[in-house]
């Protein structure tokens, strides 16, 4: 496979050097020369010095038969640029891009971009799995982005507390698969009921979350004191 | 109209002005506060500070309700960000980005925004005063197409790839 990676800052740098020693073809694009000589001397003549965020170096750089285009830079409209042009002017099948500000992945997902990888949601994703929340956690993005895997944890006030998949109004387009209760994973059929405690695992489209938020989070302030 | 413009240099508070005198409701935004001393005392729209590529921002400004929306920042990636917001997220009819590779300003044309090339606009004009034959580089092109329509015509044909070069 080739690979082009956009950015030679500590993630593209290691990326590269994860694929290389993989066996793929690899190009890295740094647009800083020095940057990109001390990259070249460790990991080989695979590093362009050329910005690509120019369509001029894109091309010399080949993305025109890039299976994979993964831009990583610090700067969210350079990775979103990266992307487009290699989907919509190199014809390149995969873009990957690197989300640093969380509110902009609507807008990445919009516009074409095949995949997304947002640090910042995935730390705060790795802080919300450790205190008590009424919200629903998410936990990755499937498919093209629309499908997302979601963790459910039943507190008090849930109205699934008590009651099985089958008694609630689950949303078309989500699904309900696993129960995670005390530390075992344990597939969720149609007539598990489900405790105070439990971890609920979903796929859901994201615009059905609404719903199953009311059937699994419900309204917590609303719950009776025990 | 109204206008939203994003980038107060030169040519955008020379716009923001311009319009503004000819009596269209004006908002600038820079992220730099002293980029508005650009402007004349007279000028009667609002300059705002903020970041023109942040959706909440152009939002909180009244982008929505703009009929024109125009980046004129320094980085061509801004500017192309902050046009496929306005555009896409907020539904700006008329968009156009100042993007001064020729390459990215035709590829974004065909993706639905006006683009706006200084190289070829310079190149053109210079051709013209010399009395040379025009440079086929791009100048103010209309959006051809959009972003997610068929039909993207690969253009990397022209570019003929090169071998693997060291930085």
């Amino acid at each position: 496979m080739f690979v082009l990676v956009v950015g030679g800052g500590k993630v593209g740098y290691y990326l590269a050097k994860e694929l290389v020693e993989s066996g793929h073809e690899v190009a890295l694009m740094e647009k800083d020369p020095r940057r990109a000589k001390q990259i070249a001397d460790e990991i080989g003549s695979i590093v362009i010095g050329h910005d690509g965020c120019e369509g001029k170096y894109l091309g010399e750089a080949g993305c025109n038969r890039a299976d994979v285009v993964a831009a990583v830079t610090g700067d969210d409209e350079d990775n979103l640029v990266i992307c487009q042009m290699a989907k919509h002017h190199f014809d390149v099948p995969r873009t990957i891009a690197r989300v640093n500000n969380p509110k902009n992945e609507a807008l990445f997902r919009h516009l074409g971009v095949d995949e997304l990888i947002s640090p910042t949601r995935m730390i705060l994703g790795s802080i919300e799995q450790d205190i008590p929340v009424h919200e629903l956690l998410h936990l990755a993005a499937l498919g093209e982005g629309e499908l997302e895997l979601i963790e459910a944890h039943l507190q008090a006030g849930s109205p699934a507390i008590g009651r099985a998949p089958k008694d609630l109004a689950i949303p078309e387009g989500c699904s309900l698969f696993a129960v995670i209760r005390d530390g075992v994973a344990t597939p969720l059929r149609p007539d598990t009921v489900m405790l105070e405690g439990d971890k609920v695992i979903a796929i859901g489209r994201q615009d059905c979350q609404e719903l199953l938020h009311d059937q699994l989070i419900g309204d917590p302030e609303a719950a009776p004191a025990s | 109209m109204k206008f939203v413009i994003v980038g107060c240099g030169r040519v955008g508070a020379s716009v923001a002005n311009a319009y503004d005198l000819a009596g269209h409701e004006v908002v600038i935004l820079d992220i730099i506060t002293n980029a508005f001393d650009r402007l004349p005392s007279s000028f009667g729209g609002q300059a705002i500070r903020g970041d023109g590529t942040d959706e909440d921002v152009l939002r909180r400004v009244g982008t929505a309700s703009a009929d024109v929306f125009i980046a004129l920042t320094e980085g061509d990636n801004r500017n192309i960000m902050a046009a496929q917001l306005a555009a896409e997220a907020l539904g700006v009819g008329k968009v156009i980005a100042k993007i001064n590779d020729p390459v990215r300003a035709t590829a974004y044309a065909e993706l639905g925004i006006a683009t706006l090339c200084r190289t070829g606009l310079m190149m053109d004009a210079i051709d013209a005063h010399l009395d040379l034959p025009l440079s086929d580089l791009p100048g103010m092109l209309a959006p051809k197409g959009h972003h997610h329509g068929p039909g993207h015509e690969p253009a990397a044909a022209v570019i003929a790839p090169t071998s693997t070069q060291e930085g």
